[in-house]
């Protein structure tokens, strides 16, 4: 942004403005994720004083507070925190390849094969390492069949696309009632926990956050390509835009951000869907913008609803997935009121 | 002004056209030079966009060759083309909301490095391009306010921020009033006397009597007539074109088509 330059004769209109509250809208979220954290490693059942927080994860000593700071909640709040910001970048993503603002993550069956491969491998009696190796093949085959389905002669078309995917995911769901019924009564809750959605067993999060950081990185080189993309692909190709290496790009980063998403903490409602949605709301639809805010809202959106989900009637954990749905089905049923198109 | 070395701004050599099985035209030659206003004209369905689109290189060709600026689309360095040549597509639904200045600023996307943000520069042809039409007071509004006709106007003040050399034209008086129909017609009329080549797809006979210095017109079949205006523009023809017969009217001043 140059923002050397004086703004000369010509009456500086709402761009400067738009970039400078965009700027600050980032700088927020960047202060409410460190209030985010904070407060998810000093909530739960043994309250940390922030005194002591700072202490836990300054010094290498061992106390018991210090140990479940650590070992506890510090895994599950970067878990939560990368799997939000995975969701809403994916679900950004997804609404301008789909040009739909109603299109999320999961709308391409990418939720729905993992929830078979998940499913299926808690019913086959594996262990919970297992579980998310299931759910990642699942995802990926999802995403492949969509992807071949929807793309077989070369042409791709968005409703095309869509419609595959809300067959795909639908064939999934089918299979995922299959599975629930037959499955034995021991392993229904844990299985319906991974289709709520739930961080409590989060226990390797850093993949999640390194793809986070990877998967921004990918997309804000393309952010404006993108813009160009919402606008239309005739628009974008008589701009000098390759529509056809973008979208495949936007696809497969989409694909994978949200197979890791949902092998981390299972099928998260409405973060993909809400989040770009109210991001956009507040500092408009520049990708450049809205990519980096959307991941970093999601991220804090999680966190803080983690957090909620293991406190609020504590002893008993609810799913996340359970409180974002809670929060978000209001939210956008607002929103969709306050923009009747 | 050099023109006489500066290379055709477009042209077709034995371009064949196809829709699937059908053709749009066969072996068609034709030559833009700056300055020239082309129009293109058929019935419903002919494939006057599917031309077009093949025109600016955004659609394979079933034969024959098309020159931007002297060289086939392939033979320009990616992106580069967009510098050289616009279109202004048939009006897509927007689905996401955007301000007024930040469509127009679309424009600048062959400009700019991937890194780059608009500056101040890149603001100031986006607000001459929307004054050009009309729409400077309009800056901060958002799009899905406007009406189909201010929105049109949009996608034209947007190509114009592109500034290329050939200005490819899908129906750009689709919902335009008379006013601004003229008003459209004139500023295209400016920028090819400065140089620029256009070629668009029109439905009015008689502004494009008013306008075109060349004429292609389609049989809907495969076949087509080039020539300048006085050559192609002929009741007969026409009326054997549109499958509809028209008259020729004079009025001391210009010849009008109307239908019989």
């Amino acid at each position: 942004m140059a923002d050397g330059h004086t703004a000369a004769r010509h009456q500086p209109v709402s761009m400067r403005h738009m970039r400078l509250r965009a700027r600050l809208v980032i700088a927020g979220l960047m202060t409410a994720a460190l209030v985010a954290f904070a407060w998810s490693l000093s909530a739960g059942a043994m309250p940390v004083s922030w005194h002591d927080l700072l202490a836990a994860l300054g010094s290498g000593e061992s106390s018991m507070e210090a140990d479940i700071v650590r070992q506890l909640r510090l895994p599950r709040a970067i878990a939560a925190f990368a799997c939000g910001g995975l969701l809403a970048l994916a679900g950004a993503l997804m609404q301008v390849l789909l040009r739909n603002p109603l299109a999320d993550p999961y709308v391409l069956g990418i939720s729905g094969g993992a929830a078979v491969g998940a499913l299926g491998t808690i019913l086959a009696g594996a262990t919970a390492g297992w579980i998310d190796t299931g759910a990642f093949i699942g995802a990926l085959g999802a995403t492949l069949l969509v992807f071949g389905l929807a793309h077989g002669d070369g042409s791709w078309t968005q409703t095309r696309l869509l419609l595959t995917g809300v067959i795909v995911a639908a064939g999934c769901g089918a299979a995922v009632a299959l599975m629930l019924s037959l499955a034995p009564e021991g392993r229904v809750k844990g299985m319906l926990f991974w289709l709520m959605g739930d961080a409590s067993s989060a226990t390797r999060p850093w993949p999640a956050l390194a793809l986070l950081g990877i998967g921004l990185l990918a997309a804000l080189p393309f952010a404006r390509e993108l813009n160009l993309l919402a606008r239309g692909e005739i628009t974008a190709r008589a701009l000098g835009i390759q529509v056809g290496r973008l979208r495949m790009l936007v696809y497969g980063l989409g694909a994978l951000l949200t197979a890791v998403a949902v092998t981390t903490v299972g099928s998260v409602g409405f973060v993909g869907l809400i989040v770009p949605h109210l991001v956009r709301l507040a500092i408009g639809n520049d990708q450049r913008l809205l990519l980096p805010a959307a991941t970093l809202a999601g991220g804090v959106l999680l966190c803080a609803a983690d957090t909620a989900a293991r406190t609020v009637v504590a002893p008993i954990q609810l799913p996340v997935g359970v409180l974002t749905a809670l929060i978000g089905v209001p939210v956008f049923l607002f929103l969709l009121a306050r923009h009747p198109r | 002004m050099k023109m006489d070395v500066r290379p055709p701004v477009l042209a077709a050599e034995r371009l064949t056209v196809k829709v699937g099985h059908r053709d749009v035209v066969r072996a068609l030659d034709f030559t833009l030079q700056p300055g020239d206003t082309l129009v293109i004209l058929g019935r419903n369905g002919a494939g006057k966009t599917t031309l077009l689109h093949t025109l600016a290189g955004l659609r394979a060709a079933a034969a024959g060759t098309v020159l931007l600026s002297g060289q086939p689309y392939a033979a320009w360095p990616r992106g580069h083309e967009a510098c050289l040549r616009g279109l202004l597509a048939q009006s897509q639904p927007d689905f996401f909301s955007a301000t007024v200045l930040e469509t127009a600023l679309v424009g600048r996307h062959p400009y700019l490095g991937r890194w780059d943000w608009e500056g101040p520069e890149d603001e100031a042809i986006a607000l001459t391009a929307l004054a050009s039409m009309g729409l400077d007071s309009f800056a901060e509004r958002q799009v899905p306010t406007l009406s189909g006709g201010e929105r049109q106007r949009l996608a034209i003040a947007t190509l114009l921020v592109q500034r290329p050399r050939l200005y490819l034209l899908d129906e750009p008086l689709a919902h335009l009033d008379l006013h601004h129909e003229v008003a459209v017609l004139d500023h295209f009329r400016t920028l090819a006397s400065a140089g620029a080549g256009v070629a668009m797809v029109l439905h009015d006979i008689n502004l494009t009597a008013r306008y075109a210095s060349h004429v292609l017109l389609l049989d809907g079949a495969g076949g087509h007539i080039f020539g300048t205006v006085a050559e192609v523009l002929t009741a007969e023809r026409l009326s054997a074109a549109f499958g509809h017969p028209l008259r020729a009217v004079a009025d001391g001043t210009a010849t009008l088509f109307v239908p019989a």
